[in-house]
Order: structure tokens, then sequence, then C-alpha cells
């Protein structure tokens, strides 16, 4: 017999709950989604679970139903990057992490962005990419339209090798700060970067010295083939919406053989699925909560909407305790900004839809409660500790990203009863910096290797920049 | 049109305001040499808290901090960027580069301060104007209610390179200095007038009772309260609504330093404080070169009145004089120390306003005459950091305050520390409840591009 192998550990992200049918807006302990209180509130429950980050999804547009705005969600929410910065000023250790898209932003103005928060947090950002491929979103930018689906990787590709460059654009000391020599900075160790590619054209030196992680931590959220080869190429993780036990393996198994060719370790890239926890006394009260809490989760009015999204198109009259619609889904593009996810086929969307409502006797409303409220880990907390460690220990994935239902305060709970099981069985952290490090990085708390450094990149060269050395007046 | 004496909207009497202007290790370009500076800390939260902290303590009203996209050695090569913009600026070895983003500074100094205002610069030049108007938002979230903007455009080639979207417009200085029109400039302050007007159209998009949690119903929201702007502008369109529901003061003051004619009349267009740059008499002070207070402020009003602002509702725009300033200590007068750091930065430090350097009652002095000149507030820039930060708190704040100049106490009662009050702009009327209300007084404003002066 060999010694057994350390447990693997497991990593917890705090989802802030926000836009999206998940967010019970009608509990009556539901709080508000947009005041500061609310963040401060879950980043400190969040810390004090001991989670590696707090995470920010992000939407550019409030969204449409039917060509009108929607109502029956929570809508609105802060910008990104400000919140994020709040939330590092009132916490010590976790991290922050936002989603920002590579189609809408500038990389000269994204990387100071970021490099700006690894600096205020001392080294706790990361970035999660997304790209918004569509003109609804579009409509809010300068660019207007949007990038075809297929170039909208090839951006994020080029937005991240050229964010890197000018990440390393200062060396390590290139801040002197000698008062004696009345040298600030040095400038041989700063260097401007020009860059002349398909997606952008630019000549810009840094306003941002070299910070904490070098750079933010990378993320990525999108499953096409593109999406996992970027991912393979430049994320250190994935956002990824396997959260069942057999698929989990499957993405798991798929993403981390793609990184062998991309030249990287198996564990420079953690896979963490969104997980909704409901828990109870025994399986039978947390079984009953969970369909309370789906039903919460999906009016009768949500449940339309959600059917006429996929319909695309309105249905009039339709009884949401009734069935499912005879008529069939339109056959025109669906429109942009509906509530729902993009439907390839919605004829055979709906074919699918109408199987399972036959097979199991489900009513409208308890299709969409089974469709989309269905709750990832439900039990006892013995038995949701055992279920995630039992997916960390089995590879279906190196933690979880918990999306709670209820704003601000649903991940008290799971903090309060989970997380000390999870380190009485050994595979969760008891302290920030317990590998001996007093201040982490957020890379540090995930155990991400340090970044590596830059190969031969084409189309990006760091240039010594020429200027003229007279001294004008400034305007 | 009103002149500044008269009650703006909301019947508020303005009462006069102390901001200070930070950026880096003060405005003097050696101010990091100073044995009390801490230049090896700039780009650290630590040291940008502390000030903040020690500003907000001493009661300033509001701090403004500086920004722009390119490192501060290019400001040097000329007043429009180098000469070719296809290679990036060098650093300067002499003097501080680098910069953190200005309203990310902000959003972190904003929870650990309780009363102070909190401005940073954010351009309109290449930015995103939908990012920015929903970034200064969550600022007033995230500082309850003391979020303000100064706005500032980037005319040099140096921002255009960084970005590659468009080419930098062509100004002729000699024209603008001249006061004669220049469609370079006239581009610029359109494109700011157009940005700013499409953050004001956001900040308006969900009305004040927008959310309404009606569980009977369903509804999250009142749709009816919600609106798309449809702006579509001569360089670029947003549709809107906001993503960010209405912020804690709904319009945030903007605010804007301006020097030149076109640029007054912007402010005239969108600002609500304007900074103006008196008695400098360096060329860095442009058109506002040997002008006085009192001939500025007249200026900045014949612009305001010739601008349709009071038809738009807006309070008649408070007028700031910067002054840079270098306060005496125990140890040492303010002009030993000009000397020295002049001595050190190899040349006589000049700014575009006037340079003060003396004791807290010549100071005091000053800013009564400029208060009894027509202005509204100084916003003081500190010649180095943070030792004139320290004794602005310790010093001048309170003979300001015993001469009356400034109130004896913070005015703003407990639960009401807006930047709008400290302004007094009063309560921002929200143009569609206000259309709604069928008001005649206050109509909506328009969110039409606003023509650019030539
Ligand atoms: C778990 C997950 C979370 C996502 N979160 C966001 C988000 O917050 N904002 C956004 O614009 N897109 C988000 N996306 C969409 C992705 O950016 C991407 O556009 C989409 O998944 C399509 O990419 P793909 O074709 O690679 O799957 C998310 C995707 C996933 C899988």
């Amino acid at each position: 017999m060999s010694t057994p192998e350390p447990k693997r550990q497991i990593h917890l992200v705090a989802h802030f709950p926000g836009v999206n049918s998940t967010t019970v807006w009608t509990d009556p302990s539901a709080g508000s989604q947009i005041d500061f209180d609310s963040f401060r509130r879950f980043a400190e429950t969040a810390e004090r679970g001991l989670f590696d980050y707090i995470f920010l999804a992000e939407g550019l547009r409030v969204r449409e139903h039917g060509g009108r705005i929607h109502d029956l969600d929570v809508a609105g929410r802060p910008a990104t990057l400000a919140v994020l910065t709040a939330i590092a000023s009132i916490t010590r250790h976790i991290g922050v992490v936002g989603t920002l898209s590579s189609t809408f932003n500038e990389p000269v103005e994204l990387a100071r962005q970021l490099a700006s928060l690894d600096h205020l947090s001392g080294g706790r950002a990361g970035w999660n990419v997304v790209t918004s491929p569509d003109a609804f979103h579009g409509g809010n930018f300068r660019r207007g339209g949007f990038l075809p689906y297929a170039d909208r990787y090839l951006r994020a590709e080029e937005f991240v090798r050229l964010a890197k460059q000018l990440w390393d654009s200062w060396g390590a000391d290139a801040v002197l700060a000698d008062r004696s020599s009345g040298r600030f900075v040095d400038p041989e160790a700063v260097r401007g970067v020009t860059h002349d590619g398909p997606q952008f054209d630019v000549a810009a030196t840094s306003t941002v010295p070299r910070s904490p992680q070098r750079y933010p931590v990378i993320v990525q959220a999108g499953d096409s083939p593109a999406g996992r080869g970027f991912a393979a190429a430049n994320a250190e993780i994935i956002f990824s919406r396997h959260t069942g036990f057999a698929d989990g393996q499957q993405f798991y198994r798929d993403v981390k053989g793609r990184l062998p060719a991309a030249g990287r370790s198996e564990d420079s890239l953690l896979i963490l699925p969104g997980a909704s926890v409901v828990l109870g006394d025994s399986a039978a009260d947390a079984h009953e909560r969970s369909r309370e809490i789906g039903f919460a989760q999906t009016s009768p009015q949500t449940a339309i909407a959600w059917v006429e999204a996929i319909w695309g198109r309105e249905l009039p009259g339709l009884d949401p305790d009734g069935p499912l619609p005879t008529t069939q889904p339109g056959d025109t593009e669906q429109r942009q900004g509906q509530v729902s996810t993009r439907v390839d086929d919605r004829i055979a969307r709906a074919e699918q839809l109408r199987a399972r409502a036959a097979a199991e006797h489900l009513s409208v409303r308890e299709l969409v409660v089974a469709e989309t409220a269905a709750h990832s880990f439900v039990g006892t907390p013995e038995h949701v500790a055992a279920e995630l460690d039992r997916h960390v220990q089995g590879r279906a994935s190196d933690g979880f990203v918990l999306v709670p239902h209820l704003t601000p305060h649903g991940l008290d709970e799971f903090v309060d009863r989970v997380v000390p099981l999870l380190q009485e069985r050994g595979v969760f952290r008891t302290a920030y910096g317990s590998a001996g490090i007093p201040n982490p990085t957020l890379r540090q708390t995930l155990g991400l290797p340090d970044p590596p450094g830059l190969g031969a990149i084409s189309g990006v060269e760091l240039v010594d920049a020429v200027v003229s050395s007279s001294e004008g007046a400034s305007a | 049109m009103s002149h500044h004496h008269t009650a703006p909207t909301g019947g508020i009497d303005p009462r006069f305001t102390v901001g200070v202007a930070l950026d880096g290790a003060g405005w003097h370009p050696a101010a990091w040499r100073e044995p009390s500076a801490d230049p090896a800390a700039l780009f650290t939260a630590a040291y940008w808290t502390a000030l903040a902290v020690s500003a907000d303590t001493a009661g300033v009203d509001y701090l403004t901090l500086e920004d722009s996209l390119h490192v501060q050695g290019a400001d040097l090569t000329g007043p429009l960027g180098v000469a070719d913009p296809e290679l990036p600026p060098r650093v300067r070895p002499g003097i501080v580069e680098g910069r953190l983003d200005a309203l990310l500074v902000a959003s972190w100094i904003a929870p650990r301060t309780r009363g102070i205002g909190v401005i940073p610069t954010v351009t309109t030049t290449h930015t995103e104007p939908f990012h920015l108007a929903t970034a200064l938002q969550t600022l007033d979230f995230v500082s309850e209610g003391r979020a303000g903007w100064q706005l500032r455009f980037s005319p040099g080639a140096v921002d255009a390179a960084a970005f590659g979207r468009k080419p930098a417009p062509e100004i002729d200085l000699a024209a603008v200095l001249a006061g004669r029109p220049d469609p370079g400039l006239a581009e610029l302050i359109g494109e700011a007038a157009e940005v700013g007007e499409v953050a004001r159209a956001l900040w308006d998009s969900w009305e004040d009772d927008a959310i309404i949690r009606d569980v009977a119903t369903g509804r999250f929201l009142d749709r009816d309260r919600v609106h798309r702007i449809d702006f579509a502008g001569e360089r670029f369109s947003v549709a809107g609504p906001s993503i960010v529901p209405r912020a804690p003061q709904g319009q945030l003051p903007i605010t804007l330093l301006a020097h030149a004619a076109p640029i007054y009349a912007l402010a005239a267009d969108i600002a609500d404080v304007m900074f103006i740059t008196p008695d400098s008499v360096s060329q860095r002070a442009g058109a506002s070169r040997g002008r006085g207070v009192a001939e500025l402020v007249a200026a900045v009003r014949a612009a305001e009145a010739a601008s349709d602002r009071a038809a738009r509702g807006f309070a008649p725009l408070r007028i700031v004089a910067d002054l840079v300033i270098g306060l005496d200590t125990a140890a040492e007068s303010a002009a030993d120390r000009l000397d020295r750091l002049n001595t050190l930065a190899g040349s006589p430090y000049e700014s575009d306003t006037r340079v003060f350097v003396g004791g807290a009652s010549d100071a005091a002095d000053l800013i009564g005459a400029w208060h009894r000149a027509g202005v509204d507030g100084v916003r003081l820039r500190p010649l180095s950091l943070p030792n004139d930060l320290t004794a602005i708190g310790e010093t001048l704040l309170p003979l300001l305050r015993e001469r009356g100049i400034l109130p004896a106490a913070d005015p703003q009662p407990e639960g009401s520390r807006d930047l709008r009050g400290r302004f007094g702009l009063g309560v921002a009327v929200n143009r569609h409840a206000a259309a709604r209300a069928g008001s005649a007084t206050t109509p909506a404003p328009s969110t039409t591009t606003t023509e650019a002066p030539a």
C-alpha cells in the first residue's frame, strides 16, 4: 500500500446575487441589490467564511422582453470595477473578481483599471473575460453593433495579450523613488507598447507601475470549443455551467486535456462550476425548502416570460398552471435581449420541453421550475459537505461558485453550517495565508502558479520610445 | 439670466466651499523629494486613504483626483503630446510618473470617509460614455451621495494613439490663445458636451421610485419609470437605460476646469461647478493668463447668460478659484521651501493658476478677497503632500471659520452629507418625473446634441 494522496482542497467563490430570476426579491428578508450596505454585508460573510473571492457578473443593458423593459426580475446593478474597489476597501484578504467584456472595453483603459484595482487591493484582483457578441448590448457603446460570433474570441485573445504587454511594461523595480539622486523612475525599466493587429492599433506607455500580482487572475466563462480553447491558452479559472458529477467530470477532462498543448500544467487552471445550495435539518426538509424556493424563483409571470422567450413570440392567454402552447415557436430571429439564454433551434427545444412536461405531468410553471430552478445541492449540511467534497476529490470540479438566492445574506447559512464541516474533513482552509504567507495575493490564495514569462507574441512588440527632449508648456 | 447671488433651484443659498486637489506627491514637480513625502507609497491604498481621511477629518468639502491616460512626461514634450504619435511616450526620471485610475482611487476612499465629496477626473474623449456614467453612479452609491465628476477631454495625439480608434483633432494653439474659433477644439468640446448630455440622461433614466417590488403582481420594476435614452449624436449613440438605478444624488455634480471662453460655454451648458485659474502670469494659464478673479468671473457669467441652463433647471454655475498653496511651518517658511524645490527641479515652478506661499493668515486674506470678488469657493492645490494638506486642515481652515468665510461648524446635518448639498445645488429633479408632473418651472433638459461653440 502506498501512502494516501493528500486531499484535494475545495475552492469557494461567493457570487453576489443580483440580476437574474434566481434572486428571490419577494422574500420578506430580501434587501437592496444596489445599496453599498448589501455589498458590505455580503463581503463580510464571504470573508468570515474564508472564501477565495467575491464574484460579480456583468450585464451592460437592462434586459427587455418583447421589446419592453423586463419588469419581473431584479434589475439594476453597479458598475463592476467601482463596486469591486469599494468591496476591496472594506475587506482584507478575500479576492475581488469581476466580469468585464472584452468586446465593449479598450485594452489600455481596462488594463490600467485592473492594475489600479490590483494595487489598491494589495494583489486581490481578478478579471472574468467575457465576450458579449450581440447588437442589443452594443446599443450602449461607441462601437455600436457587435462582433461576428466567430470574431469575439479573436478580439478577446488579442485583448488579453495586449493587456499583458501593458502589465509587463514596467519592470519590477522601475519605481526608484530615490530622493537623493532625484530619480523617481528608471526610464530604462519602463517600455512603451506598440501593437498593430486586426482588432487594435495602439501605441501607449502604461500609466500604472507593475502591480502586486503583475496580472489579475484571469477567469473565463464560456462553453463553445472556441471558448474552451481560449480558456486553455489564457485562463487560470473557468466559471462553468457543468455542475453535475458526470457532466462535470467530462468537462473537467476535456478542458484540462487541452492544457499540455498550451504548455501548461493541470494545476494552472481551476474549474469552478456555478452552484446553488439548499440546506435543511433533514433531507425531506431540504427538499421541501428547495421546492418552495423554486416556486418563489419562478412566479407565474416569470414562467410565461420564459416560455415566450423560447417560443420567440408573445403567447397571450397562456395559463401558467396549464399545458405548453400547441402552436409552434416563431421562425423569426429571436429578439435580442430576451430573458433567456440563446436558443439555436427553437422547434427542437419546444419538442424537448413538451416531452419532459408529458413524461413528468408538469404544468408550464412546474416545467419552468424544473428547468431553471433545480438546485445543485440539496440536503443536510453533512450531506452537502460530503457531496461538494466528492465532486472535488472525483475531479468533477476544483470547487464552486456559490450563487445564493437571497441578497445580501444568502450565504450566511452556508458559512455557518457547511464551511465548518468542510474544514473538519480537511478540505477547506481554516485561515487565509495558512501556507505561511501573511498577506496572500488572490493567486496565492487560489494556490495558482505565478504567471509565466511572456513568449514571443506576434503582432505585439515592446519598444523603447524616442521622444523629443524639449520641454514645452502644458496647456 | 440669474446671477450667482440669486438663490438656486431648491432655494438653498450656496455657502463658500473649500476643496483640495490631490495629485501624486503634490503639485510641485519636485514635491516627491520633500522629507515629509513618501514617494515609494504613491501607488498604495494606504497613501490615498491617509490623505483622504486627513482631509475628511479637517472638514474639507471635497477632494478632486487628477488623472490622464498618458504618463506625465508626455505633457512635457509639448501641449499636444509627442511629435510622432506612432511612438509611445517615454517616462522622465525626475518627475512622478504613473497614476492609479482616479475613479477607482475615489471608489477605494469612499467607504473609508464620512463627509468629504470625492471627485475623480474622467476624460470624455476616448472612454465609453456608458461605462463612465455608470461607474460614476456606482461611486455615488459607494460614497452614499458624495460623488462628483471632474470632466476633462484629452486633446493629445498621445491619448489618441493609446486607443487607436480615431486620430486626435488638429488644434491651432495660437488661434485658441488668441480667442479665435478652432475646429479641432470645437470637435473635442462638442464630444465632451455629448458625453455630458448622455451621462445626465442616463442618470435620469431611472426615476426615484422605479423599483416597486410589488409582490401581488410579481413586478420588481415599474417599467414606465425606467426609460431608454435613445441618444443618437454625431459621434456615438447610446440606447440606455442605465444599468444602475437612480443614484443617491440623482445627478452628480459635474465640475470642469476652464481657461478659455469656449470651455466656459461648455461648462455653462453641462457643468455645475467651474474651476477658474486667476492671477497666473504663466504661459500655462493659456487664455486666462494675466487675468484676475473679477475679470474671469464676469467672463464666466457672460457665458452662462448665453446658455439656456436656467431654462433646463440647472442652478447657477458655482465658480471656484484654483490656488496652488504652500504654507509656512514652524521649521521653514514656504518661500524657502519653494526655493529649495525649484532648485531641485532645476527651474522655477509655474502653474496655470496663482501660486501662493506664505502664512495661513495671508492665505486667508487672499481667499477672503477672492470671495468678495464673486467666487463661490476655492480649490487648493497643495504644493507638497502630505504636509501642506495637514497645514490646510490645522491652520487655514480654522482661520477661515474664525473669519466667517466658512461656517463655524459643518452645516450639513447628520444624514445629509451629499455633495450637491455642499455646493448648494439643491435636490436634482428627474426630467421624467418633472415631465409627468407637468411642471412648467423645471422642464426636462433635452438630450439633443449641444452645439459646440465655434
Ligand atoms: C457561467 C457563465 C457565466 C457568464 N457570465 C456572464 C456575464 O456575467 N456577463 C456576460 O456578458 N456574459 C457572461 N457569460 C457569457 C460568456 O461571456 C459567453 O459570451 C457565452 O458563454 C458564449 O460563449 P461560448 O460560446 O464560449 O459559450 C457567462 C457564461 C457562463 C458559462
